[in-house]
């Protein structure tokens, strides 16, 4: 059965290999910081699931302290702009197939894989199946893409390893995330937050109630960087006990317009790393809080509209 | 009154707080955050390091995606982002904020049939949609201010976010309804997936007009900004 294991096996040689290339490359001043940090992260992909926790712990801040010295960036480049230039004439569209490879073949993965058995065991594990179809459809588009363009062999894990120390630490921020919001959950952080609001928020009238949940819900997410962490916590403290029973709101409209307003609250915090902060970093844009620029305008607008369909549609 | 419980365990959000905004190295911070709240929930510093090591390899799924780099990379030596600036080239019509705005319907359109994997970041953005819309505006203005080509890349990845949150609650199976679904069940309320998702259509609508209309007013803010590039390079106002 192919499991999540098998996946992060070819996590463990991407980044064993971006520690390989970026320690035989003398024009990254800070080479071997670099090899430390994701030869570690390496380690974590092949062993972590039995190495101990507190050993786990230990390496995760070893990548941590590396990161936080300051990692590098080679200044090599392998092929030229010309001749980007002129191999995008020799190969024209067909440069998109590869690239497409991957979501096409996820999506359709997702869907097929979970119904595939080998002599009575499923395939592959069928909780996982969404990530194991995205880990296979990337080897797909790989292949696709050696058959097509036949670069050197050593091509893919060079341009792997520069576009990974483009993004630097923050391709392992969105785990450290996750890491602190189960931190949080087992303080009892939601607990205290909730606690809070419900004593010093005015929410003597339904509109007021409306406003206090959805406004929490944005809020709450931006500290847990997640609207589903902040959903049981904000809809168990003000959703269901003020807007709904006191006030008779409408359960299904109160629970699916709060959903919809902390993802407002995701479009403007540095805290959803994965959609706010490793997109910058991957687009290599100086502003590290450019993306969230870019989606605050949207995002209050759209928390606005949900407080007045909350308002409207809950109490008809 | 019920007892106001315990502050403490808000030291970790302070200090996350004060990390973002004085610009420390976020993965430090948050490091930092998640002991400090550990430590505040009276654990000892061995039983944090290993809460925090269990939780971030029981995390690992959320990197698979970094597996697409080798594909990237490979079609971008071979001349991809080069490629995908020709065929919009060959486009009259195509500006920058059109580009987006197909792009944001498509990805709110597939996210609302549950396509979410047909989207993102590393694997569409970067490589197609970010040098699309630069390529689009390239053709109308020529070469582009450097602040203007960030502000056209960060527009793409904002793009790729709003289209798919606003697109994905309008399928039933998608795990935030499943999520409300399950919550509603544990306090003795039951309702359907499909009563959930409908709600979603609302705010789905002006998600689409609010950011689609910003997109297209963004055109203009390139005109305006290459304009003024070109006003302080000829040191006076264009003839």
């Amino acid at each position: 059965m192919i499991t999540l294991d098998v996946i992060y096996v070819l996590m463990g040689l991407l980044t064993g290999g971006i520690a390989v290339v970026n320690a035989r490359d003398a024009s990254n001043p800070r080479r071997w910081r670099n090899t430390l940090f994701w030869g570690v992260y390496a380690l974590l992909f092949f062993a972590g699931s039995y190495l101990g926790d507190f050993v786990n712990g230990v390496l995760v801040l070893i990548m941590v302290g590396t990161a936080a010295a300051g990692l590098g960036q080679g200044t090599r480049e392998a092929v030229t702009a010309e001749q980007r230039a002129a191999s995008a004439r020799r190969f024209g569209s067909r440069l998109f197939v590869p690239v497409l490879v991957v979501p096409i073949a996820t999506f359709v993965g997702s869907l097929l894989l979970k119904d595939l058995t080998l002599g009575g065991v499923p395939l592959v594990d069928v909780k996982q199946v969404t990530q194991i179809a995205l880990g296979l459809a990337t080897v797909l588009g790989l292949l696709t893409g050696l058959v097509m363009l036949r670069p050197p062999v050593s091509a893919p894990i060079v341009e792997a390893r520069r576009l990974m120390d483009s993004v630097g630490w923050a391709a392992v921020l969105p785990q450290s995330l996750a890491a602190l919001g189960a931190l949080f959950a087992a303080s009892g952080v939601g607990n205290v937050v909730s606690a809070l609001a419900t004593t010093y928020l005015p929410l003597g009238t339904p509109v007021a109630a409306v406003a206090a949940y959805a406004i929490g819900m944005a809020l709450f997410t931006m500290i847990m960087g997640n609207a589903f962490a902040a959903f049981p916590v904000m809809t168990a403290g003000i959703g269901l006990p003020l807007v709904v029973q006191q006030f008779g709101g409408d359960v299904v409209v109160v629970t699916a317009i709060g959903m919809l307003s902390g993802f407002c609250g995701t479009l403007m915090t540095p805290m959803a790393a994965n959609f706010n902060i490793v997109p910058a970093a991957l687009l290599e844009l100086t502003d590290r809080y450019g993306v969230i620029r870019a989606q605050v305008p949207t995002a209050l607008a759209l928390l606005l509209a949900n407080i007045v369909f909350m308002a409207i549609f809950a109490f008809p | 009154m019920p007892d106001t419980p315990s502050l403490l365990p808000l030291v970790g959000i302070l200090i996350v707080i004060f990390g973002f905004a004085f610009r420390l190295n976020a993965l430090l911070v948050v490091t930092l955050a998640g002991i400090a709240t550990g430590l505040a929930s009276g654990q000892s510093l061995p039983a944090v390091v290993a809460a925090f090591g269990k939780a971030f390899v029981d995390s690992r799924y959320i990197a698979i995606v970094w597996l697409a780099l080798p594909v990237i990379g490979l079609a971008e030596r071979s001349g991809l982002k080069e490629r995908a600036r020709d065929v919009i080239s060959g486009i009259k019509a195509a500006t920058a904020g059109r580009v987006l705005l197909v792009y944001l319907a498509l990805r709110q359109a597939t996210s609302a049939l549950g396509l979410v994997s047909l989207g993102g970041h590393a694997q569409m953005v970067r490589p197609l949609v970010a040098p699309m819309a630069e390529g689009a505006a390239e053709n109308a203005h020529g070469d582009l201010p450097r602040a203007t080509r960030e502000r056209i890349k960060a527009m793409a990845a904002g793009v790729d976010n709003v289209g798919m949150f606003f697109g994905e609650d309008v399928f039933v199976a998608i795990g935030s309804i499943l999520l409300i679904r399950g919550f509603l069940e544990q306090n003795g309320i039951m309702v359907e997936p499909l009563q959930l998702a409908r709600w979603a259509i609302p705010t789905a609508i002006v998600a689409f007009v609010v950011h689609g209309s910003r997109v297209l007013w963004f055109d203009r803010r390139i005109a305006r900004e290459v304009a003024a590039e070109a006003d302080a390079s000829n040191g006076g106002p264009r003839a």
